[in-house]
């Protein structure tokens, strides 16, 4: 591994330019109008920064935190058998696997689907209120925060491919029936906007105060 | 559509880092030498050895993974003399008739289409490249791949299905079919063809033709 050289601090904004996020070229933003520029090399769509990406990330976050409540609230699965009818929430699951001896696989699901949703929309929360005050402190720390959410927010689709094998497999008429509950909807665009609020955010505006002077507005 | 220069006199080998915005020169890398960001340690390239065969040949193993994994049955269950065993298209199909549209179409989308879209765009990009023949509609296929690439996750259904067959097991024997291991077998292929694909190679050889 090799660290590569830098100017003491200089950032690509400072200096004018502003690069692609497909494929890192680097171009000299014009002056006036800004709007509807394309990448010179791959023709995508150019920014300084992502465009309104602290409104857009608290959007997403907001939409996530309402149906957080239903999707731990709601049962997600439903099973129907001759013992008769039986409603498990996410958490009832994680029970379930931890009374059946097989704690190992209670720890991963209760980490992707209970812990994995709640922390990220915390660290977001986090992330876009410190770049919206413009925080100086923990810079490093933070990044690695949202490394971190964007790498972990996947794992969350992981009941919903539970609940799909399950209820795919279990149809033994007569005998028992699996079918998935209503959560199971509002845990998969929980995931969904969780991920589309750690797209929008643009890490980028962790470091901008560093460097603000007389702080042209990106948002 | 206004383009703004590439600028004659940047240095070629001036980068900024896409998560601190700081200005600096890409060092030369070495086979295998990953180069990182030198303020906030983002990764920013690799220099894989062999690049372009190699993911070549990663990504055309993980296709044929692809198609195995989708034609025979992922898993199966015994219950009483009766069987059981279904296919990813035939479990989604199930949650569908069930009144799960939304949650039928997440995982159809995540599952089966976003992987394939992203082994057919990665070999379409790279079957011209191997070829000599570069042309600027590469880019366009590329940027697809990479707004594709987060939503394909083939490793996360891996595990759900363990977990679902553990849940499973104390009221039935469970069956691991051939798809099983043909979906991890593919896992393996293509997180070694996206180790083994250095983006770079996309950008730098049009522009190599260019330059005088």
């Amino acid at each position: 591994m090799s660290t590569s050289h830098a100017a003491p601090h200089l950032t690509a904004r400072q200096a004018g330019l502003m690069s692609c996020h497909i494929c890192g070229q680097l171009a000299h933003l014009p002056d006036g109008d800004s709007h509807h520029l394309r990448c010179p090399r791959c023709n995508a769509p150019m920014h300084m920064r992502k465009p309104a990406s602290i409104s857009t990330t608290w959007a997403l976050i907001l939409a996530a935190v309402l149906l957080y409540v239903p999707a731990n609230l709601l049962p997600m699965m439903v099973t129907t058998s001759l013992l008769g009818s039986q409603e498990d929430t996410i958490m009832s699951g994680v029970v379930f696997l931890w009374q059946s001896g097989s704690w190992p696989l209670a720890a991963v699901v209760f980490f992707a689907s209970v812990m994995v949703p709640l922390l990220k929309i915390i660290a977001l929360i986090y992330l876009t209120a410190s770049v919206q005050r413009r925080s100086r402190q923990n810079l490093l720390q933070r990044t690695r925060l949202y490394r971190m959410v964007e790498f972990v927010g996947r794992w969350s689709m992981l009941d919903i491919y539970v609940i799909t094998i399950l209820v795919a497999l279990v149809h033994f008429q007569g005998l028992a029936i699996i079918q998935a509950g209503p959560a199971a909807v509002a845990f998969g665009a929980v995931v969904v906007l969780t991920m589309f609020a750690a797209m929008s955010f643009d890490p980028r505006l962790i470091w901008d105060p560093l460097t603000d002077t007389d702080a042209p507005d990106h948002d | 559509m206004p383009a703004p220069a590439a600028h004659p006199t940047l240095p070629a080998d001036l980068i900024a880092c896409h998560e601190c915005d700081l200005l600096q020169t890409e060092p030369q890398l070495a086979p295998g030498e990953t180069a990182r960001c030198a303020r906030c340690k983002a990764f920013l390239a690799r220099n894989p050895p062999d690049s372009i065969d190699r993911t070549l040949a990663l990504t055309l193993c993980a296709a044929i993974l692809y198609v195995l994994a989708n034609v025979y049955p992922l898993v199966g269950l015994e219950m009483q003399g009766r069987r059981v065993e279904v296919t990813l298209l035939e479990a989604v199909q199930v949650l569908w008739r069930d009144g799960m549209g939304p949650v039928a179409g997440l995982v159809f989308v995540t599952a089966l289409l976003f992987p394939v879209l992203e082994l057919l765009m990665i070999l379409l990009v790279l079957v011209p490249l191997r070829l000599g023949r570069v042309s600027p509609k590469l880019a366009a296929f590329f940027r697809l791949v990479r707004s594709v690439q987060p939503w394909g996750m083939t490793e996360v259904f891996l595990l759900g299905m363990l977990v679902s067959l553990v849940k499973l097991s104390h009221l039935a024997s469970v069956i691991l079919g051939t798809a099983f291991w043909a979906m991890a077998a593919l896992i393996v292929a293509l997180t070694l063809a996206g180790r083994a694909f250095d983006t770079r190679l996309l950008w730098q050889t049009p522009l190599a033709e260019e330059r005088p």
